[in-house]
């Protein structure tokens, strides 16, 4: 019985209770929208009308080709950084308690952050054009 | 009926009003997107539904519901269905955390009740956002790709690639704000602006962290995909944008997410660099009216400080010219993430060496 008391706190994982209520009823709005534009609309299909619009013309090849590899080089670089942007995260919190020896070890981490990407620049990674 | 009962309504209730309102306001913001260009295009913009094209927003939407719902034959049919429902439900997400006003206090048979206008105030606070809106990018890329077409698929990278690309300077520049604030949670960082003025200087954190605000808004721009960063959406090289396939109400569900997301990324400006709900000599209002009435106009203030962002995103995308996709890259990559870090460094030593009492 009191397995749901955890719900009404307001602290440590209780609050995030309330995310959830959030998040079911957010989730049957979204099915409500679906179904009833799925519902309401005229189901008038022909072959035609099912072939992809793309630009007005007769559609050439399939889509799921190779990209341009300059898009996975973002994202790989992304992965990369967003990991080192989130360790300042902790530090940023605790920034008064750490004090000034704190801040030269992120001073210092700074520094190796930057280094990399420094590299990164230099060897052209974000360079668009040949 | 235990107290807990009460909490879980309550918090129902409020879920429900801020997902209505947020639709409300991303519906009004196309009727007000479309009255802004009108005015600064020197046109009249719409006139014929309602009194000034007021239902405008209102015969769009119906008018999405009963159109012809397509899904290309060439399709993976079931992301093309995920991908819009995947998106607008990540921006109905965000705004769980966002503190809409003040609590106040409910007199009822058992006793006094106080109502908090935040529906979680979790710890993490403004990471939950960022974790939140970083799923939203999966709705854009499956849109692109399952709609198997070669346009879709090209604006649905650029998009990816943008919103990563600008994640970063974005997270950067929230770390200097965070140092001063010392917590992640959105409902403390309010509380610490309370007012305008504390004596000796401007509580709210913009006048902290004039050039922290700076590189916050430029890379809203980007994650919102609003102009002048609307690569993703360039129709005169992409004909549309990720949602070119889309029909009826899903292509409608694509459209309208970015207006919510607009709508909640100007609360999140509004709380982190404006004081969210705090207003100037809010400590003599408070005294003089009760606290319903004191937690309305908190409320009120802090959806003006909202619209004033949504009309400026509305004025930039009509003034400003798009960029040129490696040029948004660029300025992402070269200027806005070593400038946060510059910013991140300055607040650090500033802090430390003159402001390092408490």
């Amino acid at each position: 019985m009191c397995n749901f008391l955890w719900l009404a706190s307001t602290e440590g994982i209780g609050s995030y209770a309330p995310v959830l209520i959030q998040l079911l009823i957010a989730g049957a709005v979204v099915s409500l929208l679906m179904l009833l534009t799925h519902i309401l609309g005229p189901k008038r299909k022909t072959k035609d009308k099912l072939i992809n619009f793309e630009s007005g013309i007769e559609q050439i090849g399939n889509a799921r080709k190779p990209m341009g590899v300059k898009y996975f080089i973002v994202a790989i670089l992304f992965v990369l950084f967003d990991v080192e942007v989130i360790f300042f995260y902790p530090y940023a919190v605790n920034f008064r308690e750490l004090g000034t020896e704190g801040f030269l070890a992120v001073l210092m981490f700074v520094a190796l952050f930057v280094c990399g990407f420094v590299y990164v620049i230099k060897k052209g990674a974000l360079k668009w054009e040949d | 009926m235990s107290i807990d009962t009460f909490l879980i309504l309550e918090k129902i209730i409020l879920v429900v009003i801020i997902i209505a309102a947020s639709m409300g306001v991303a519906a009004y913001s196309t009727w007000a997107e479309r009255k802004v260009a009108a005015v600064m295009q020197d046109r009249i913009g719409p006139l014929r539904a309602g009194p000034f094209g007021l239902l405008q927003p209102l015969a769009d939407g119906g008018k999405l519901f009963f159109k012809e719902e397509i899904v290309p034959d060439n399709s993976t049919k079931w992301l093309f269905m995920l991908a819009p429902a995947m998106f607008i439900f990540t921006s109905l997400m965000t705004s769980a955390i966002i503190p809409w006003g003040p609590d106040f206090v409910i007199n009822g048979s058992e006793g006094a009740r106080t109502v908090a206008l935040q529906v979680a105030d979790i710890n993490i606070g403004i990471l939950y956002v960022f974790g939140v809106v970083s799923i939203g990018v999966y709705g854009i890329m499956l849109g692109g790709w399952a709609s198997n077409n070669k346009f879709s698929l090209l604006s649905a990278i650029r998009a990816a690639s943008q919103a990563i690309s600008y994640e970063l300077a974005l997270g950067l520049s929230l770390i200097a704000l965070l140092m001063l604030t010392g917590t992640l949670s959105l409902r403390t960082i309010v509380e610490q602006q309370h007012g305008f003025w504390d004596g000796n200087y401007f509580t709210w954190n913009f006048f902290k962290q004039p050039l922290g605000f700076v590189i916050f808004l430029v890379c809203s721009f980007a994650e919102l995909n609003r102009a002048p960063f609307d690569m993703p959406e360039s129709e005169s090289e992409l004909n549309m944008g990720y949602h070119l396939e889309y029909s009826s109400m899903k292509l409608g569900m694509f459209l309208f997410a970015e207006y919510i997301n607009m709508f909640i990324s100007s609360a999140v400006l509004a709380t982190l660099f404006f004081g969210g709900y705090n207003f100037p000599w809010m400590d003599q209002v408070q005294a003089a009216v009760p606290s319903g009435i004191f937690s309305l106009i908190c409320v009120g203030v802090l959806m003006a400080k909202v619209v004033g962002f949504i009309l400026f995103f509305m004025f930039v995308r009509w003034t400003l010219p798009r960029f040129r996709f490696d040029q948004l890259l660029n300025l992402g990559w070269t200027k806005l993430i070593p400038l946060a870090l510059f910013n991140m460094l300055v607040t650090g030593a500033v802090i430390l060496f003159f402001f390092n009492k408490k």
